[in-house]
């Protein structure tokens, strides 16, 4: 199974969701206004987009302190997705650590 | 006027501006996040338009009404999406401030702040030791999975096994179970007789804690008890999966937490939520040049002042105690920082050492045992940026000519990678210090945060409090 998003219909702090649309290596992916882009990935069934040393990374610690998450925005490399806002149309790329 | 600088919206961070506002000082607050709260308090993002975010949060209408009047107050600036990068020290003055504002790792938005008093409250993060397969996909730490399921609604999984040590697993489950997920099992890796111990002892200390303790307790006899049985003296000591987490591996403990042979269980799980206690965050109090208490936390009076002129600190990173201690110390500081008369807060200096005692407890309570390298494999990543295993670290530390902490991190590469050791220092300093070797202050990074290099060389805007 895949991490998900907290369906709005069933979610008690009664949000409402505007849709937003990235895209990831070139591919539409869709999250919500608001979301961080390891959010955005996640919500969309993603549980990682690096490659690490040792296999592949994607969300480790949440808050900024692993780097675990890295990615490159609009050009901007190592961009961490977990503190990232995700904005209507940024272009997001993943890739192997070289 | 005093012009107070709090670095950190959490609970020690707002209850200093709020104070340091009421001492009269004119106060900045810079947080990372786009709104404050910190971890404890962390909130919706703006854009969810969110009609009941109380019912997600513990305290919500105290918090909601400080960070209000905090906000709000004509003497406060609040920078929210701002990271500070550096801190530069000043003969006999508070450190000036270097900041970066905007988009989280975006070029852009330097700038320079000169305080006349600065409140360190920068909290911490989760302490997770590492374990066989600990860097699998789906394996994430017990603070990522509560605010991805708090601040944002993400649930990282369907079944999500939750372990490691401390009462902060309790409302990470609930959040969990909250989010629609199923949690199999909470795991407490210390035996249930250390709990008793650690939480019975002097237990007349614990009424002024009372709003903590009922808290948690809510937690274990609300709507964890019915769905998830928690389990005492027991770790996860391995997760399996092809390219991501699929089931784990949990084991009996003895109280130093060495796994006992033939106690393993296998719980098909697609998430690990994994915490051994906090490290506080202390790379600004060290770049400030602050004293630490045993190298562990930032050492303060009963003012809350640190070592240096002019700084003080408040909350995780002065011991790990929870929101309410961590908010009456910032209290102490701030209204200190901000030009205060310490003999008028005696009632809240009372409660700052009740929130000291608490702190002392939950460490006699949860202690960190000294048998997990016992699950630990020659091939057992310690370092996830370098991928430096166990075996690595070992023949390092076997030539003694070359275990000097220096040699140590130059040969394995451990705590060189992109997160600069925050995630393995703790372990590796702690593998180095029994094996004798000499163990460097692993908190040391003069660039706390990354910044673009044509950000560095550029000029930052000086900027005086409004």
């Amino acid at each position: 199974m895949s991490p998900r998003m907290v369906p709005a219909a069933a979610d008690r702090a009664g949000r409402t969701d505007r849709p937003l649309a990235i895209t990831v290596d070139g591919a539409p992916v869709s999250g919500i206004e608001g979301q961080s882009i390891a959010g955005v990935l996640l919500g969309a069934g993603r549980l990682s987009w690096r490659r690490g040393p040792s296999g592949p990374r994607g969300v480790f610690c949440g808050i900024g302190a692993c780097f675990d998450c890295l990615v490159t925005v609009n050009g901007e490399p190592d961009v961490r997705a977990c503190r990232r806002t995700a904005r209507e149309g940024d272009a997001v790329l993943t890739r192997e650590r070289e | 006027m005093t012009r107070v600088v709090v670095i950190g919206a959490g609970p020690a961070g707002l209850a200093a501006a709020e104070h340091a506002l009421r001492a009269g000082a004119t106060v900045t607050v810079l947080d990372e996040a786009e709104r404050p709260g910190g971890q404890y308090h962390r909130m919706l993002p703006r854009a969810y338009a969110a009609r009941s975010q109380h019912r997600l949060q513990h305290g919500w209408r105290a918090f909601d009404r400080r960070q209000r009047r905090v906000r709000e107050h004509p003497r406060c600036t609040f920078s929210a999406r701002t990271s500070v990068w550096a801190l530069e020290p000043r003969a006999d003055l508070p450190p000036l401030v270097h900041l970066l504002r905007g988009a989280a790792d975006a070029a852009g938005g330097r700038a320079v702040l000169d305080p006349d008093a600065l409140v360190l409250a920068t909290g911490a993060h989760d302490r997770v030791l590492p374990f066989p397969g600990w860097d699998l996909p789906g394996v994430f730490t017990a603070g990522a999975a509560q605010a991805l399921a708090k601040g944002e609604r993400v649930l990282v999984g369907e079944r999500a096994v939750v372990c490691g040590t401390g009462p902060f697993l309790l409302p990470v489950a609930a959040s969990l179970l909250e989010a629609g997920g199923r949690v199999p099992a909470v795991l407490e890796a210390n035996p249930a007789a250390t709990l008793l111990r650690g939480w019975a002892a002097r237990g007349w200390e614990l009424v002024p804690q009372a709003g903590k303790a009922i808290e948690l307790a809510g937690y274990a006899t609300g709507q964890l008890r019915h769905r998830t049985p928690y389990r005492t003296g027991r770790a996860v000591v391995e997760a399996r999966g092809d390219g991501r987490v699929e089931e784990v591996v949990s084991a009996r403990l003895r109280p130093d937490w060495s796994p006992v042979p033939g106690t393993e269980q296998v719980l098909p799980v697609d998430a690990v939520c994994v915490g051994h206690g906090f490290s506080p965050r202390l790379e600004l109090p060290v770049a400030a040049g602050c004293a630490l208490d045993r190298g562990e936390f930032v050492l303060v009076d009963g003012d809350q002042r640190t070592s240096v002129a002019g700084v003080y600190a408040a909350g995780e990173i002065t011991g790990v105690a929870g929101a309410p201690a961590a908010a009456t110390e910032g209290a102490v500081a701030g209204w200190v920082a901000g030009g205060g008369d310490p003999a008028g807060i005696t009632r809240l200096r009372r409660r700052r050492d009740r929130g000291r005692a608490f702190a002392a407890r939950l460490a006699r309570a949860h202690p960190t045992g000294s048998g997990w390298p016992g699950w630990l494999r020659p091939d057992t990543v310690l370092c996830r940026c370098e991928g430096t295993d166990y075996r690595t670290l070992r023949r390092a530390l076997e030539r003694p000519a070359r275990s000097g902490a220096r040699a140590v991190r130059l040969g394995t590469r451990a705590g060189l990678g992109p997160c600069q050791g925050r995630i393995c220092g703790p372990t590796v300093a702690e593998l180095t210090a029994r094996s004798g070797g000499e163990v460097c202050t692993v908190h040391h990074r003069p660039i706390a945060q990354p910044i673009r290099l044509a950000d560095l060389a550029g000029t930052p805007e000086k900027e005086r409090d409004r």
